[in-house]
């Protein structure tokens, strides 16, 4: 199966999308090599701008753009990104609702052999938890072209959350991706497996072990965070009465969380999470690293069978 | 500066001190000291430089103004307000609940705010971002930014002050209310950030030294400013908290401490002739 890395997608997809866009800005702090925006440096140098290893300042300088009317998108990997200037993500994008594209890679697990101080897991908590941020963890590279050329053409501060290794292309270029919608990948009718971001594959996985033991899993990509699609997350359970979450994230606080509250809500339904366990990472390669925590899709059948126990 | 031109200024200076202690007595809570030591800097600049339109507060070729010394809000809203943005009377609603004047700067609220702020260091970067936008549509406006000198104790002032020498932004002025005072005290004793001028002129500004209530000097200053086509320009301009009211200058206490009724009437006397 062919894999692209979300962050190589993004990268071209700039190019692109700056040639079509003349509001376009790419900023970035000392990592344009590795979040790739530096492919978009090289055809557009006047519109590249390095602001050096200071996160604070990027994104206060990414704000004033869009003051100014420009679309700025603002790259740098997701621990900095998020965690180093989250208040002026907060006050200085948030806050004022500025049109703001924070495309930041490198998140979760598999940064790899960095290790833990590298590997962000807290940002869709952190990010979701802003009023007005939409939160986008794209499926594959696919997925992430088309989720930066949604996020230049709304208005608003938002969040996409890219990855360092390559991961399999699930859809094709008929794909119709739309912010704030949930996708059913695969139908099933005896449980639903959410998943977001690289998860999605290895839930797919997950579900042809699955198949071999006559468990009718369906599987949906839930690539918006916020707004969260809640009548698709409904619409589904409301068919399979169960379901488990899938993502390289914190369990607190992410696409597990935001699941929770839906049904909690709305359809109280038997459910697992899967996720790191409010843990930090550490080095490895990154399918070490998923295996070590968990992330993979042996142990999302197990999880499958737990809830269906509950059902 | 013509006589008739300075002796404007003044008078506006003295209606917006008199705004500041009305709105922030009103309120109930705010930020006198240091809007009191701002108000030259900001009359100067609303009344005799900028070209803004308040009829068209998004007006694309405006100058813009960034008071990244977010809670010194009450200075910018007098400014705004005298210079036909919003009703004076409105100046009243500071603070109160379902009134856009906030207690910091709201852009989304308040017609004339350039950039909602009160999180310190964060407008100054802004100012940055809109002076490279400017610069990359060829636009000949200024951007103008204020910062408070205990401001500059936060580390994204200097990222952002790399940035500006970086970009060579001689479109961008921004001053510095050098008052000498934050809410713990003297700010060379709570954390010092001397030696102010020589840290940006290290940084790669042009430094210029000025008294921040001398509107001569201030337009001397602002035009030397633009005459430096390679940098970016930080006026430091010595001032005096809470000024104009005389138990309240150089008092730190006065920072975040609203007048009571009989103090405002105190320093309305003072103020009005």
């Amino acid at each position: 199966m062919t894999k692209i890395a979300t962050r190589d997608a993004y990268g071209k997809a700039l190019v692109k999308l700056g040639e079509i866009n003349k509001d376009v800005v790419v900023l970035d702090a000392d990592l344009s090599k590795s979040t790739k925006t530096a492919d978009f440096q090289k055809v557009f140098p006047e519109r590249f701008f390095n602001m050096g290893i200071a996160e604070q300042n990027l994104m206060g300088v990414a704000a004033g753009f869009a003051a100014a009317g420009k679309i700025p998108f603002a790259s740098t990997f997701a621990v900095f990104a998020i965690g180093r200037a989250y208040d002026q993500i907060r006050n200085t994008i948030g806050y004022p609702h500025l049109n703001v594209k924070i495309a930041a890679t490198h998140a979760g697990l598999t940064v790899g052999e960095d290790g833990g101080s590298h590997q962000m897991l807290e940002d869709i908590a952190l990010t979701r938890a802003i009023p007005g941020m939409t939160v986008i963890v794209p499926a594959d590279g696919t997925e992430t072209e088309k989720a930066v050329f949604a996020a230049a053409e709304m208005d608003g501060p938002v969040y996409i959350r890219l990855g360092r290794p390559g991961v399999p292309v699930i859809f094709d270029e008929d794909y119709k991706f739309e912010i704030g919608k949930a996708a059913v990948v695969e139908e099933g009718t005896d449980i639903t497996i959410f998943a977001t971001g690289i998860m999605v594959s290895i839930a797919i996985e997950a579900g042809k072990l699955l198949a071999k033991e006559n468990i009718s899993a369906e599987i949906v990509n839930i690539s918006t965070i916020k707004p969260l699609d809640k009548k698709g997350i409904i619409d589904s359970v409301s068919k399979t009465r169960c379901c488990i979450t899938c993502e390289e994230h914190n369990i607190l606080g992410g696409l597990g969380s935001a699941v929770a509250e839906v049904l909690a809500e709305n359809i109280p339904v038997p459910m697992e999470r899967v996720g790191v366990e409010d843990v930090f990472g550490k080095s490895g390669t990154p399918d070490e690293l998923l295996n070590a925590f968990g992330l993979t899709s042996e142990n999302i059948a197990a999880k499958v069978k737990k809830v269906l126990q509950r059902k | 500066m013509t006589e008739a031109n300075l002796k404007d200024l003044k008078l506006m200076a003295q209606k917006i001190r008199c705004h500041i202690i009305r709105m922030t007595t009103l309120a109930g809570s705010g930020h006198p000291g240091g809007s009191l030591s701002a108000v030259e800097i900001l009359t100067y600049l609303y009344f005799k430089e900028m070209k803004i339109n308040p009829a068209e507060p998004r007006w694309e070729d405006r100058d813009c103004f960034v008071l990244s010394k977010g809670h010194a809000a009450p200075v910018l809203y007098a400014a705004l307000a005298e210079k036909g943005f919003f009703p004076t009377e409105d100046l009243g609603t500071l603070r109160k609940i379902d009134s856009y004047l906030q207690g910091h700067p709201d852009m989304k609220k308040v017609p004339g705010v350039e950039m909602s702020t009160g999180s310190l260091g964060t407008g100054f970067s802004t100012a940055i971002g809109m002076a490279l936008a400017s610069k990359l549509d060829k636009k000949e406006n200024y951007i103008y930014a204020l910062l408070g000198d205990g401001e500059t104790q936060e580390g994204q002032i200097w990222e952002a002050a790399m940035a500006g020498a970086h970009y060579k932004l001689n479109n961008l002025i921004a001053f510095l209310d050098y008052n000498g005072l934050q809410i713990d005290g003297d700010i060379s004793k709570v954390m010092s950030p001397e030696p102010l001028p020589e840290k940006w002129k290290a940084f790669g500004w042009n430094v210029i030294e000025i008294d921040g209530h001398d509107f001569e000097a201030i337009e001397k200053a602002v035009t030397q400013a633009k005459e430096n086509k390679e940098k970016p320009a930080m006026i430091i301009a010595k001032t005096i908290k809470g000024k104009g009211v005389s138990y309240m200058e150089n008092e730190a206490g006065w920072h975040g401490k609203c007048p009571s009724p009989e103090e405002m009437e105190a320093a309305l006397c003072e103020l009005e002739y």
